[in-house]
Parts: C-alpha cells; structure tokens; sequence
C-alpha cells in the first residue's frame, strides 16, 4: 500500500473541490527575472576570475583516426602560452561524462584525450594562453600526424561494421547494458509482454511502417562554457553552465583522480540547456587546466563548437507494427528501433528505453506489445539527453502510425484514441498490474479537439488558388522523475532574523525552478515569498539533488522541499509550544505567530528565531527531507495542428496550434504556459525546420544559425495552450511534470495534418516543402497515395 | 578568426582604390558580416565611411545609391518604397533582421555577387547600372556576366520610370537564404523575368523575357512562358535543394509573378 | 588604436585591435550584458544601439564607431525596467540570455515605429532568436508595453 508522501494539511487542493492557496498555483514573477531580463552579470562568463587563461581546444579534422604523432614543441615557446596537454598528458582512467545517478547506466568510454579520436571535432589538445588571440596562434602551430581509419558514418551499417568505434579493452559498463562493442552495439532492449506474432495473426488491420528523427540540437542560447580556479585552501572550484553540478564533480573526481571532497561545482544562472548541459562538455578542460597550472581558466564554446562537438539528440530509425481488431482496439504495438549514440555512449541506453515506457502504455486495449533494438555507436558527434529523451522520438513513430491505423479503419483518429487510451486508475501491460494514478487525458482530447474546431475541419478543406487546409492530431506521456532512482534533498532554516534560507540542489536553467521550490516552500510554511531566500546549486552548500533533468525538479525536489517545509514547520510549532509552556498539540503556527488555540499566549516568529539562534533557546531549526518516488506519473498532452499547403510549391504553413495539457495542478499558470509554447515551438522546428546533414567525410555540415534554422518569429503561427488539471496524489500539491513533454506532440500532429491535406507522408523529419513537393508529383502521377 | 594588420580610411576615392589595388590581400570591408566568419588574413582594409556614400537620392532621371548605404535604409527610404511597387525594398525586407540590415552595404553586397542575393534578382529586372570607380558605369546584367578587375563599387543607379515590377522567394523557415528567387518587371510592353539564388546568382531568362514581350496574355501563354524560363535557366543542388525541385518551383513562382504585375497599377 | 566613443553618454578612450568587433570591445569595457549567441550575425542577442539605431556588435568593427554614441541596455536601464517588468510578470523572460538584445531591439522599435501592428512587431522583431519561450509569451509583453506607452 503506498503511503502519500505529505501530510494532509499541505493537501490542501482536493480534487473535485478546491480549497484555495495562496502562492502555489499563482503566476508569480521568478525570483531572479528582473536580474536576468535587465542584462545583469550573472552568468558564468561573467563570474570567471580576471586574468583567467583562455583554453582552445585542437579537435581532429577526422571522424576515426589514431594520432601517430603530436609535436607541440613550437607551440609551447610562443609567449603568453602556459601549458597544451595531450593524450600523453592526461590520466588513463576512463569515466563516462553522463548526467546520470550513479552507478550510471553509462559506458566508461572516455578518456580527456586519447590516441584514438572518434568523431570530427574530438578534442586532440588542450591549449591555455593568456588570451583567446595566443591561444589560437599556439594552436595553429600543433603538428599532428593521424593513421586514418574507415569511419562508421551510417547508422544503419554500423552493426558488424568492420571498423569499431571503441575497441578498448579497458571499456567499462557498471552493468549490463546488452553492449557488444566489437559489433558497434551500445545497448540492447527487448521489453516484450503477450505473444507479438500470435495476436497479430488475429488482427484484423495490421499496418506497418518505419520512421526516421535526425540529431537534432538544442541550440539552447548560451553556449558551453566553464571556469575554473583552486580557492584559499587549495580546492578546485569549477563554475559552469551546468545542470548536473553533482554529477559533475563525481566525474572530474573519476576523470582527474582526486577527491571529490576536493572539488566545487557551482551553477550560476544559465542560458538554457533542455538535456544538453546534462552531459558535461567544457568543465574537465579548466578543471585539468586549473590543476596543472595552478591558475584561474575559463572554457566558452562557440556556437560552431556547440552545434558539432557537444550532445545531440540520437536520431533514430522506428518501425511500428499495429495490429486492431474490427471494432477499431488496438491489440498489438510493436515497436522495433535503431538508436545513433555517436562517438560516445553517455545516454545511449536509457534513451533507448525511454521509448518503449512511454509508448506502450499509451494503448492499454492491447494484447501484446513490444518494444526492441539495439543502439549504435557511430564515428560522429555523440547524442545525449535531449528533451523527451526518446519518449519524443517514440512519439512521432507511435502516433504516425496510429494515424495510419485510423484512416485503414475509417475511423475518426479522435475517436480511435478515446477508444483505445489508458484511463486514470486502470493498467497496461508494461505496467505489471500496477495502475496509472492521475489522468484527464481524454478530457485533453475532447477540449483541443473543440479549440482546434476539429469537426468542422478535418480532414481536409479546398481554400482555392491552390491552396489546401487540414488538421492532425497527436497524443504523448512523458515522465515525472525518474523512478526508484532520482532523489533529491532540501534543507530549509530558519534564520535568526525570522526570515528563511531554502537550499536545494536543483539547476533552474530559466524555467523557474527555484522560483517554483519557493512558492512550494512558502505554501506549507504559510509565510511570504519575500521571507524565503533560495540558495541553489553549489555542491559545498546545497543537499544533494541530480539537477534538473527527467522533469524531476517540481515533482522529486518539490516533494523535498514540501516534506522538509513540513518538518521546519512541525519544529517551529514544537519549540514555539516549549517557549510558550505549551504543548505541541496547543499550539498553531499560521505564518506570522505561534500562538495558544484556546487562550492568550502567543509569541511572534521573528522573536521565537532570536531566541532559538541567538538567545537561551539554543536551537536554530533546520528542517530537511529526502525523497524519491517509487512511481513517475506521467504527464500528458493532446496536440493539435492546422496546416495550410501550397500545393504549387509543397510550402506548410502552420496556421494555428493547439496544446491541452495535464500536468496535474499547476504550480504556476504563467511559467507553465511559457514552458509549453517554448516547447511546441520547439518541436514545430523538429518537425519543419530544423535538418541536420553530414559531409561525406563525416563532418557536420548542419554547424551554424546560418545552416540549421531553428524556428524564427514569423515561423510561428498561432499557438494556443490550455490546461486540464489532474490531481497526482503523488505529486507536491498534486503536480506532476511539464518540462520534457511539451516537445513530443508537434511533429506527429504536424505530419498528420500534412497527409491529411495533400495525401503525403513523410516518414523522414523534417517535412520540409521539397519533400511534400515531390510526393505531391508522385501522388499526382501514380494517381494513387504512397 | 581572421587578421587584419592594417585599416585604413581614405578621404578620396582615388586614395581607396589605390590601397586596394596596392596588394593582393587588401580588401574593401562593406559591413564586415561574412567576414567575421572567415579566417582571412587581410593586409590592409580599406573603409569607404569618409567618402559620403552613404545616400539615397532621386536625379532627374536616375535614382542613385551610394555604395555605404545600408540594406535598412533602403528598406524604409520612401522613393524607393514608391517605385517600381516597392520591388527594392521588399526584397530585402526579410533578409535575417533590422540589426543585421543597419549593417549590411548595399555596394559590397552587389560588388560581391552572392548567389543567394535577393536583391540582385530584383535590380536585375530594373534598369540598373553599377558605376566602379576604374571601369566605370555599367548596366549590372554586365557586371555580372563578366569579371572584372579588382575594383571599387561607388554607385547604383536605376532608372527612374513606371516600371511594374514583383518579387517572389520561396524559403523555408523565413529567416533562411531563398530555395529560389523570382522577379519580373514589365515597362512599355517590355518584360524582364530573373531567377535567383539557383544555387547561383540572378540571371535573366533572356527567351521567357523576350517571348512575353511578343506575345498576347492567356493563362495558357502564361504558362507557356513560365515553362520555358524554367528550362532554359540553369539550376543547381545544394543544402536547401535540389535542382529538380528549383526547375519546378521557378515555373510556379515566374507565373505567379506575372500574373501579380499584369494586376499592378 | 585608439577610438574615442560616446558609450551610455559616457565619453571614454579605448584601445582597440584592428580586427576587434564591438561585441568583445564593450564586454571588455564591462558591458557585461552583450552576449554572442552565435557565429554567424543571426541571433541577435549582441544588439546595441549605435546612434539610435540597433545594430549588431559582432559584426561592427569597433575602429568603426570612433566618434560615435554606443548605447547598451545598461545605459537605458529605466526604460529597460519599464519593459522588463511587463515581460517578467509574463514568465516570457526564461533564462534571460536573450533578454538584453531583444529589449534592445524592443526600444528600438518604440522609438521607431509610430503604432505598429502585430505583423509590424513580428517583423521588426525578427533578428531576435529566443529557444526557450516560443516568442509568443514576449509578443504578449510587447503589445502589452506599447498599450501602457
């Protein structure tokens, strides 16, 4: 029997009925928004030490090579160089640089530099100046020989390749994550529940096809960058636009081999980093920089070095088989995938998961369901973490093809997933018995099928001049932390002067997550925001906590940072009682004063602080909680789109989207909203803009603004969000997640739409003009779809 | 990174073009956006800011651009706005964005013949000459069928009169290079239609031109024209697409131009 | 060199490199609100005023301002306030990294434009990359600001 995680006077939101609250649930400004929004210095370029030495990295110019020699002799005398490191320089211990818990579910693949490079840009030296102009200059001069090897470009022909990306005998996995790394394999995953073959042979309709997602990149507006410098005793302190601090100095530990009690890790505010500062990228250079040479450096990427030598999402390939019975259920999902990890398999396995947790439960009509593959390693930039995590991935092959099943039925796609979608309190396969808890799913379907004027509007209306419109639609489910793993720590004390300090762990990367904790904090403590000071993300001082990732922070640190509330409230109610000669059960606390139930006696906080911290009562109060659940609700989101199609030119406007969201109760409406339209927009770009392409030779050519368009202002139509709270029993004040699932819905209700309007399917992302263009001409000439 | 070990900013155009031609490495900067991308090592480079030319102006019978003057400006200059249906302004009024368009010279970005140029397929269906300060006053078709000497760009002019004139791109996201461009002009019963950004630069179809010239207006001559200026201008694959897709799209946007100047006052 | 320019009203002296953009010539100044999101002139995020008019640092040579009146958002602070607060209280100022330019450039077009319509906004607006809000919660802001105006 599960035990709800808080107590019933924090409950206060009763489903069906509300009670209402004060702070939570209000769109609250963030706490740090005029800072930020004003252009104060507060991010970790502005933070670095002066005088700090300015690190270039040499990166190989091919995709799989050994070097054979490195002469660094000249470069080193140029004035105003203090140190390159090499592959002769740098520890031999290999670690993995994932933003996962440990024991992370990650190959130790690495090394800081090694003899073998494995991807175009793989970093070859470390060279420290005084300035970015000598560093450059030292750089140019770096003679380097390479023993070219065949580079496995194709992810497709990676399996058995005769090339092997890493052939290292010293390859660590902590556990069995199915590699099998002379045949390229990363992972392997085979979930499979009923008989796949058996009840597809009983199906009525059965309907197969396959999908491809590209690498795409988060493009997130503040690049790499990391500074670091040893402190008065001596310690290595590294400032870095991360969202990982913990992780980090586990790795550095590993990587660098000292300490971790050696090493600080500070997040300062950051410029966005939606999964790619979940894998760290720059802070192992300063930090090896810092420890050589004694001295404060700082690491910032350019753009170029952001988009080719950092994280991408894992493209992958997805082939979905559904097979329904004649009244329209889905008997059989079955999903087999190839995934791309790169050069290096920092996420390789869990994303690959993810994709089958958050597809197979979606349709719970089934009999069986499947979910396999394997993940590669390639000769090019790695893939990591990346909102959605595979669940987006998942997402457009899953519901592309349920949108195929429904027009092989001639079944309203509407009707077809209200049919078959999981309902709160009922069960899946993949479940094991156990029974999904919040949902108002299905109530999202009905309000943007509404908003979007579905009925009047699908399939398809004739606009003349050449013109077509149509709509499409999409559902997803993502993750709330991640279960039985992620776990977080909060602290919250009570100051002498009466006000309070929150610590968390997490990583606010301009979401509002620290804003959020507070409002959370300041709900159970009934006390202003005002009272509240949030010190976040700096391992010396903050309770432990993953970081911001695996949309943990609202539901895993929230539940920490309402259970450690509740603990400082229960001790203040406690010492308040003792000062008044009262026992606990006489007393109240509502904020401002303890006082007696029944009579006069009452003392006011800030006084009952001075007495705790300062006076006789000796006794300053620490309130504290760990947590991590047993369960990760999922969120969920229906998404609908409005395209309207040249079809002269093959030219998709979207016209109008709709998003209905349940992310259980919403902390705060307006950063809530900003989440889902920042992420629809997002996806709209995976779904229309944003193409990655490689050289022959494995080099990205995808590597700038100029080349991979992320979507501008006018590439916005109308986008429109609505919520249709749930309440997650499980969740502070019934919240679940919002931050990776808002991405998923877009390019499968986009692509939808787009078949819809002119009969095309594009398989491949992104739907680009040319694309629908020449399947239109197809179309046309055949005389028949595709 | 690129280099630059001298800068210099003459007060005469004759100084310019003398530093210019003085080594082979030495550069005019126009508004130096692609040259922070490039690793160029410049000797010296010349900056044209002292030599007033910086204007836009209505002659007699020309509307003259001075070299410096900037994309922005020519996109809110009223004169400009007022001939030729706006067919200037309107073809660079999407280029990125106003910060980027208060940068970019209007004189190094003819000079230097981008492919990818909008405006050059618009000037293209006017009557546009370029003046260089050692070769002298051309009609850009010229300029940009030949090359020329290292030179220096000074002035645009076209030729004031009531030229009807539309511009058509086709891109994906609206802050990308066109897939391809498309202008076309009609003054006197004269047509001009060009294509650009094929890859390669704007060119006139020189027998769609003529042949719309000659014949009577019907959808199907439309067509007909729009047909054969997709054949015989020469099209190219890269990054944004593919030649066939070019081919087939420069039909439907050399149409659509033509019917939308047939309805031009 | 030297370059004489007139930064936030404030006349100064600076010693610059030939090849050296505005963009690393203020943050060394200490205009620490100048970001550069990219490589390739098309984010925005670097925007300044250069005699009023919004330009982007990384693209300017600084040899060329000698002489001219540099404006960061640090030097319109009040006005920047004024805006800021509307975008915040939206949500739509997120990890703030874009933030700087964009209101740059939003001031701009209030000085600029006379009543611009939405399309007017958007288009105007449009050098201005943001990965995080989706533009829409700072469309939001805008036509709020320019209501309150």
């Amino acid at each position: 029997m599960y035990r709800l995680p808080w107590s019933a006077s924090s409950c206060q939101k009763v489903f069906g009925g509300t009670i209402a609250m004060r702070i939570v649930g209000k769109g609250i400004a963030k706490i740090d928004g005029m800072s930020i929004a004003t252009g104060k210095p507060v991010y970790t370029e502005d933070l670095a030490m002066v005088n700090s030495l300015v690190i270039k990295i040499l990166r190989s110019p091919h995709a799989f090579a050994r070097i054979s020699s490195i002469d660094t002799a000249v470069a080193e005398k140029i004035e105003g160089v203090e140190c390159i490191l090499t592959y002769k320089d740098v520890p031999h211990q290999r670690f993995t640089l994932a933003g996962q818990s440990y024991p992370e579910p990650s190959p130790y693949d690495r090394l800081i530099l090694e003899q073998i490079v494995r991807y175009v840009g793989d970093e070859v030296a470390i060279i420290a100046a005084v300035d970015e102009r000598t560093a450059l200059k030292a750089m140019a001069l770096i003679k380097v020989k390479y023993e070219l090897f065949e580079p496995v470009l194709d992810f497709e022909k990676a399996i058995g390749h005769t090339s092997i990306v890493h052939s290292e005998d010293d390859l660590h996995c902590n556990f069995d994550i199915g590699m099998n790394k002379e045949m390229n394999i990363v992972s392997s995953h085979n979930v499979e529940v009923g008989d796949i073959d058996g009840e597809l042979k009983k199906c009525n309709v059965v309907v197969e096809e396959t999908f491809y997602t590209q690498a795409n990149a988060h493009a997130m507006m503040e690049t790499y960058r990391a500074s670091s410098y040893l402190d008065h005793m001596g310690r290595l302190v590294v400032i870095s636009s991360t969202q990982i601090p913990f992780h980090v100095r586990r790795q550095l530990a590993k990587a660098l081999q000292i300490p971790a009690s050696k090493i600080r890790v500070i997040k300062p505010r950051i410029g966005g980093g939606f999964g790619g500062k979940q894998t760290s990228a720059v802070e192992i250079f300063t930090a090896i920089v810092t420890l050589k040479t004694g001295k404060p450096s700082i690491l910032v990427y350019g753009r170029t070095e952001t988009f080719s030598c950092t994280t991408s999402r894992h493209a992958m390939r997805l082939t979905v088989r559904l097979g329904a019975d004649k009244k329209g259920y889905i008997k059989v999902v079955d999903i087999q995938g190839l995934s791309d990890t790169g050069a290096y398999g920092e996420h390789a396995s869990t994303v690959f998961s993810v994709v089958g947790d958050k597809t197979l439960p979606l349709y719970n009509k089934t009999a069986a369901v499947r979910f396999m593959g394997n993940v590669v390693y390639t000769n090019k930039m790695p893939a990591g973490a990346f909102r959605g995590y595979g669940a987006t991935q998942g997402a457009f092959a899953l519901e592309s093809a349920v949108n195929i099943l429904a027009e092989k039925l001639a079944i309203d796609p509407v009707e077809l997933r209200l049919k078959n979608l999981i309902r709160e309190g009922e069960t899946c396969l993949t479940y094991k018995g156990n029974l999904l808890g919040s949902s108002s799913l299905h109530r999202c379907i009905e309000k943007g099928k509404d908003l979007i004027n579905w009925n009047a509007k699908y399939p398809v209306q004739e606009v003349g001049h050449n013109k077509v419109r149509a709509v499409g639609m999409a559902v997803t489910m993502q993750g709330s932390g991640i279960a039985g793993i992620d776990t977080a720590s909060a602290e919250i004390r009570l100051n002498d002067d009466g006000n309070f300090t929150l610590l968390i762990g997490s990583t606010d990367m301009g979401t509002g997550s620290d804003t959020i904790l507070a409002q959370m904090a300041a709900e159970v403590l009934e006390i202003p925001m005002e009272k509240i000071i949030v010190n976040a993300a700096d391992t010396d001082i903050s309770p432990y906590d993953p970081g911001s990732y695996a949309s943990s922070t609202t539901y895993v640190t929230g539940m920490a940072v309402v259970q450690a509330a509740e603990d400082l409230k229960r001790q203040i109610i406690e010492s308040g009682g003792k000062f008044l000669e009262l026992s606990t059960e006489e007393v109240v606390f509502d904020g401002q004063t303890i006082k007696m139930i029944e009579g006069d006696k009452s003392v006011k906080l800030e006084k009952l602080a001075e007495f705790l911290v300062l006076g006789s009562g000796k006794h300053q109060l620490v309130g504290n909680a760990t947590y991590g659940s047993p369960v990760s609700p999922p969120p969920f989101i229906a998404g609908f789109a409005e395209v309207e199609i040249d079809k002269e030119t093959g030219k998709v406007d979207l016209l109008d989207y709709v998003a209905v969201v349940d992310c259980g109760t919403v902390i705060n409406p307006n950063l809530a909203r900003i989440q889902v339209e920042g992420g629809i927009v997002q996806g709209i770009g995976m779904a229309m803009y944003e193409e990655v392409k490689y050289g022959e030779k494995g080099n990205l050519l995808t590597n700038t603004f100029m080349q991979y368009k992320i979507p501008c202002r006018k590439d916005i139509g109308n986008v429109r969000v609505s919520f249709e709270e749930s309440f997650e029993a499980t969740g502070p004040f019934g919240a679940k997640s919002i931050g990776e699932v808002v991405i998923n819905t877009p390019a499968p209700a986009i692509a939808h739409a787009v078949y819809n309007a002119v009969k095309v399917r594009v398989t491949a992302l992104p739907i680009t003009p040319e694309k629908v263009f020449m399947e239109i001409q197809k179309v046309n000439r055949t005389g028949e779809s595709q | 990174m690129f280099t630059l070990l001298n800068l210099v900013q003459p007060d005469t155009i004759e100084e310019a073009y003398n530093l210019l031609t003085e080594k082979r490495n030495n550069i005019i900067i126009g508004g130096c956006g692609f040259l922070r991308m490039s690793s160029r090592r410049i000797s010296t480079a010349v900056d044209l800011s002292r030599l007033s030319l910086n204007y836009i102006t209505e002659q007699n019978d020309y509307i003259e651009i001075g070299a410096t003057t900037t994309f922005r400006d020519i996109e809110t200059n009223p004169i400009l706005n007022q001939y030729y249906n706006g067919i200037v302004p309107k073809s660079l009024s999407n280029i990125i964005g106003v910060q980027f368009r208060n940068i970019v010279m209007v004189g190094a970005s003819v000079y230097s013949k981008y492919g990818f140029s909008d405006l050059l397929t618009a000037l293209l269906v006017l009557d546009t000459e370029v003046e260089l300060y050692k070769t002298g006053r051309i009609s850009l078709k010229k300029f940009l069928s030949n090359s020329y000497e290292k030179d220096i760009l000074t002035r645009i002019f076209i030729k004031k009169n009531n030229s009807k004139a539309v511009f058509y791109y086709l891109r994906n996201s609206a802050s990308d290079y066109s897939i391809l461009n498309v202008a076309v002009s009609r003054f006197n019963n004269q047509w001009k239609i060009a294509v650009g950004a094929r890859p390669q630069r704007a060119t006139i179809a020189q027998k769609a031109s003529e042949s719309l010239s000659e014949i009577e207006m019907s959808n199907g001559n439309i067509e007909d024209i729009a047909t054969i200026a997709s054949k015989e201008v020469i099209f190219g694959t890269n990054m944004r697409g593919t030649a066939n897709y070019r081919e087939a799209i420069c039909k439907v946007l050399v149409k659509k131009a033509i019917m939308e100047v047939l309805q031009c006052k | 060199m030297q370059i004489e320019v007139i930064v936030n009203q404030k006349k100064i002296t600076l010693a610059v490199d030939n090849d050296e953009f505005l963009a690393d010539t203020l943050r060394s100044y200490g205009m620490l609100s100048i970001r550069k999101g990219c490589d390739t002139t098309c984010c925005g995020l670097c925007t300044v005023w250069i005699e009023g008019k919004p330009t982007l640092s990384c693209a300017m040579l600084s040899f060329r301002v000698n002489g001219k009146h540099i404006t960061t958002i640090e030097g319109v602070q009040k006005e920047a306030e004024k805006f800021a607060e509307i975008l915040v209280a939206e949500g739509a100022e997120q990890c703030g990294f874009c933030s700087p330019g964009f209101i740059m450039t939003v001031l701009a077009m209030k000085n600029e434009l006379n009543n611009p319509t939405e399309e007017e906004i958007v288009h105007y607006l449009t050098g201005n990359l943001c990965r995080c809000t989706g533009y829409l919660g700072q469309l939001r802001a805008v036509k709020k600001y320019l209501e309150v105006l």
